[in-house]
C-alpha cells in the first residue's frame, strides 16, 4: 500500500476517536510526520484536508507554526538539542558546538546523507539531567562531548 | 508481601541516567540466586533528587543507593542483599544534603504524596494509597459542598497565575450548559520547570481523580488531559491509567454506580510555549494555531469550543484528592497569609544535587537551594538565580532568605512555575539576557506587533553587545523597549518580558557597560567578533 494509501486509513481509525470537530487534527499530523521523512507534504495535507474537513491553507498554517511540524523533508533522525537557560548554564553550548562538528551542518540542517537533521528545542522538562538532547522519541542526559559523539555514531551504524 | 523491596526511579530523568538497564541486571541477579520469593523489585516514580548516576532504594532498611555501573551494583547486591552489610561508599547521604541550621525544614508531600512510592503503572497501588476515595466521597456529596471545600483551602492555581481555583470552579458551576469541559493543562514548557512531568510519570491516578472530581462539581462529563508532544513518555503513562481507571469503573459511565460520567482523553501539542496559555490551548486543542483570544469572555463560560470550561494545571488538579480526604483545615495548616498549601520546586542549574522537593509555601530560597540541592555545584559561587521560569526574575544570593510565595514578587522572588534556577560565577550577565530574550523571540506567536517586532529587537540589540558591537545608547532602549513590551502586548507571554530582562540589568548594570567599548567580554563568555578593519575601503 502507497503512503498516501496508509495515511489515509490512519487518519480514518483516528477520525472515530474524534470527541469534537477538530480535536485529531494536531494528532494526525504527528502521524503524517512519521510516514513521511519527518514532514507534512502538500499530498499529505489534503487527504487530511478531505478526511477531517479542514482547510489545506489552515493545514500549512499550522505546519509552519507549531516548532514539531515542517513542511519541508527532514532526515531520517530529527536530533534536537535543548537550548533552554538551564542546559546553557551547564554547558550546553559545549554540545551544540559538538553536534555541528560531528554532523558537519549548523542548526536547521540536514545532513547530506538524510540520515540526520539538527534542530534546537525549548525545554524538554528533564532540567535533571541537563544538558539534554532528544533523537527521535529517545531522550539522551547528562551529554559531554565525547558522550554526544558516541550516540550519534551508534545512529550512524544503525544504517550499515 | 515479600521480606525485601527494591525500588527503581522509571520517571524521565532517571531512565535516562540508566535506571531500566540497573534494575534489569537486579532483577537477573535476583533470579540467578533464587531470592525472587523474598525480594521484590518495584517500579516507581521520582525520588525528588538526581545524582551523577541511577539512584535505587531498599526497603524496608530505607536506604538509598547511586551507582554507575552494572559492577557497582553487583557488589551492593553482593554486600547488601546476601550478606547484610550496607556499602558506604555508594549510599545517598540525605541527612548531609542538609544543612544543620534549617533542621526544622521538612519536606511535605501532597502532590508527591504517591511519587517515587507507589508504581504509577499500577491503579491496584493507587487505591493502596486511598486512591480514588475522594472521588467516591464527592460524589455523595452536594456539589456546592465540594467547591466550598476547596474555596476554603485556600488552592490557587499551581501554574502560575495563581488565581483562586474554588473560585475557577463556581464560576464554571454556574455557567449554564449542557455541555461544560474540564481541561487539564499539561503543556508544561516553562524552561526549567518538569514537577508535571513527574506528577504525570509517578502518580497520573492522581490528575485523573481530580478532574473527575471537578467534573462532578462543575457539571462537565468530558475532560481533555493536553499533554506537549515531546512528553511520549507522559503520554504513555497518562494513557494506561486512563484504560485502568475505565476498565475498574472509577472513569466512564456511572461511576461508583451513580449517574455520573466522565470520560478522558488526551491531546498531544505540538510544541508552542505560547500555548500555555489557557485560551491559546484550548484554540490549539481544537486544531488551530495556539494564539491567545481576547478576555473576557473568560473560559469558565466562553471556553473550549466556545462553551464553559474548566481548566487547572497538573499540579493544582493533584492537590485536589488530598484535601477533599483530608479536609481544607489541613491544607491550610501549610503555607503563608495569602499563599496556602505547598509548591514543588525544581532545582536546576549548577547545583550539586538536581531534582524536585515540595515545601510548604513560604519556603525561602536558601532551604531549596541548600535543604535539597546541596548547595552549588563544584564549589563555585551564586552569581544570580532565576525564580519562577524563563518568565521570571533575577535575583542575587542576598535575597536567599526571603519567604517564596505568590506575594513574594514585591520583594523581586517570582514564584511562577516554582523553577530555581541556579546561576554561578563562571557565567555572563548580557550572554543569559541574550539568550532570554532569543527564547521570547522564539516563542512570540506574532499575533501582535509589539511582542512580535519587540522582542526581534531586543534579541538584535543584545546580540549586538555580546559580540562587542554594543553602544551605550542600546542600554536605554534595551530598558525602555522590555517595559514597552510588557505594557503593550496581548497576552501573557510578552507582558511578562520585562521580568527577567530589567532584572538581569538592575542587578548587573556594571556589567552590561563594561561590554560597551570594551576589547573583550569581562567574564570571558561572549564571543567578540573582530573589529572590521577601516581601511577596507
Amino acid at each position: 500500500m502507497d503512503k498516501v494509501q496508509i495515511l489515509k486509513e490512519r487518519i480514518k481509525e483516528m477520525k472515530s476517536r474524534q470527541l469534537e470537530k477538530g480535536d485529531m487534527i494536531l494528532s494526525s499530523l504527528h502521524a503524517t510526520q512519521e510516514l513521511f521523512d519527518n514532514s507534512i507534504p502538500l499530498e499529505a495535507a489534503k487527504v487530511i484536508s478531505d478526511e477531517l474537513d479542514v482547510k489545506v491553507e489552515r493545514i500549512y498554517e499550522l505546519a509552519t507554526f507549531y516548532s514539531m511540524y515542517s513542511t519541508k523533508p527532514r532526515g531520517k533522525h530529527l536530533i534536537r538539542l535543548c537550548e533552554s537557560l538551564p542546559c546553557h548554564v551547564i554547558e550546553g553550548p559545549k554540545i551544540a558546538k559538538k553536534l555541528k562538528e560531528v554532523l558537519n551542518i549548523d542548526f536547521g540542517q540536514t545532513t547530506k546523507d538524510g540520515l540526520f537533521t539538527l534542530e534546537t528545542t525549548s525545554c524538554l522538562g528533564i532540567c535533571g539531567v541537563g544538558p539534554v538532547m532528544m533523537i527521535d522519541g529517545d531522550t539522551y542526559g547528562n551529554l559531554t562531548a565525547e558522550k554526544t559523539e558516541s550516540i550519534v555514531q551508534k545512529y550512524r551504524g544503525e544504517k550499515s | 508481601m515479600k521480606a525485601m523491596t527494591i525500588l527503581f526511579s522509571m520517571d524521565s530523568n532517571s531512565l535516562l541516567n540508566g535506571a531500566k538497564s540497573y534494575e534489569e541486571a537486579m532483577k537477573n541477579l535476583v533470579n540467578e540466586y533464587n531470592l525472587s520469593d523474598i525480594i521484590e523489585i518495584i517500579e516507581t516514580g521520582s525520588f525528588g533528587f538526581y545524582g551523577k548516576g541511577s539512584v535505587f532504594q531498599i526497603l524496608p532498611d530505607d536506604i538509598y543507593y547511586i551507582v554507575n555501573s552494572i559492577d557497582d551494583l553487583k557488589e551492593i547486591f553482593e554486600e547488601h542483599l546476601l550478606k547484610g552489610r550496607s556499602v558506604p561508599k555508594f549510599l545517598v547521604d540525605r541527612e548531609k544534603l542538609i544543612p544543620a541550621d534549617t533542621s526544622k525544614l521538612k519536606e511535605t508531600r501532597i502532590v508527591l504524596r504517591n511519587v517515587g512510592l507507589i508504581d504509577p503503572n499500577s491503579i491496584e497501588e493507587y487505591i493502596g494509597r486511598d486512591g480514588y476515595i475522594a472521588l467516591y466521597r464527592a460524589l455523595k456529596m452536594k456539589k456546592t459542598e465540594i467547591i466550598d471545600i476547596i474555596k476554603d483551602s485556600g488552592l490557587r492555581g499551581r501554574g502560575g497565575a495563581g488565581f483562586p481555583t474554588g473560585l475557577k470552579w463556581e464560576m464554571t458551576l454556574k455557567s449554564q450548559n449542557d455541555r461544560k469541559y474540564i481541561l487539564c493543562n499539561a503543556d508544561e514548557g516553562e524552561p526549567g520547570t518538569f514537577k508535571d512531568r513527574l506528577i504525570l510519570e509517578g502518580d497520573p491516578h492522581s490528575v485523573l481523580e481530580a478532574m473527575a472530581i471537578a467534573g462532578y462539581a462543575v457539571g462537565s462529563q468530558l475532560g481533555y488531559i493536553y499533554i506537549r508532544g515531546e512528553y511520549y513518555n507522559s503520554i504513555q503513562k497518562v494513557q494506561k491509567a486512563i484504560d485502568d481507571a475505565e476498565n475498574a469503573g472509577l472513569l466512564g459511565e456511572n461511576i461508583f454506580g451513580s449517574d455520573f460520567s466522565f470520560k478522558i482523553s488526551i491531546r498531544p501539542g505540538a510544541g508552542a510555549y505560547v500555548v500555555g496559555d489557557e485560551t491559546a490551548l484550548m484554540e490549539s486543542l481544537e486544531g488551530k494555531v495556539g494564539r491567545p483570544r481576547l478576555k473576557p469572555p473568560y473560559p469558565t463560560e466562553h471556553g473550549l469550543y466556545g462553551r464553559p470550561t474548566l481548566i487547572n494545571n497538573v499540579e493544582t488538579f493533584a492537590n485536589v484528592p488530598w484535601i477533599i480526604l483530608n479536609g481544607s483545615d489541613a491544607f491550610k495548616a501549610y503555607g503563608t497569609q495569602r499563599s496556602k498549601g505547598t509548591k514543588v520546586f525544581s532545582l536546576i542549574g549548577n547545583i550539586n544535587s538536581k531534582g524536585v522537593a515540595e515545601l510548604p509555601m513560604g519556603s525561602t530560597l536558601r532551604e531549596v537551594i541548600y535543604g535539597f540541592g546541596g548547595g552549588v555545584a563544584n564549589g563555585r559561587n551564586i552569581k544570580m538565580i532565576q525564580t519562577g521560569g524563563t518568565a521570571g526574575t533575577f535575583v542575587t544570593p542576598d535575597k536567599l532568605d526571603i519567604p517564596v510565595d505568590y506575594e513574594s514578587i514585591k520583594d523581586g522572588i517570582s514564584l511562577g512555575s516554582g523553577a530555581i534556577l541556579v546561576i554561578d560565577d563562571r557565567n555572563c550577565a548580557v550572554d543569559i539576557a541574550k539568550k532570554i530574550a532569543r527564547f521570547y523571540m522564539h516563542e512570540s506567536c506574532g499575533k501582535c506587533t509589539p511582542c512580535r517586532e519587540g522582542t526581534r529587537e531586543l534579541y538584535t540589540l543584545l546580540d549586538e553587545i555580546s559580540k562587542g558591537h554594543g553602544k551605550i545608547e542600546y542600554i536605554d532602549r534595551i530598558k525602555n523597549l522590555a517595559q514597552e513590551i510588557a505594557d503593550s502586548s496581548f497576552c501573557g507571554l510578552g507582558q511578562s518580558v520585562n521580568m527577567p530582562i530589567l532584572s538581569l540589568y538592575d542587578n548587573f548594570k556594571d556589567e552590561f557597560l563594561a561590554h560597551i567599548g570594551a576589547s573583550e567580554c569581562p567574564v570571558g563568555i561572549c564571543e567578540f567578533e573582530k573589529v572590521k578593519s577601516k581601511t577596507k575601503v
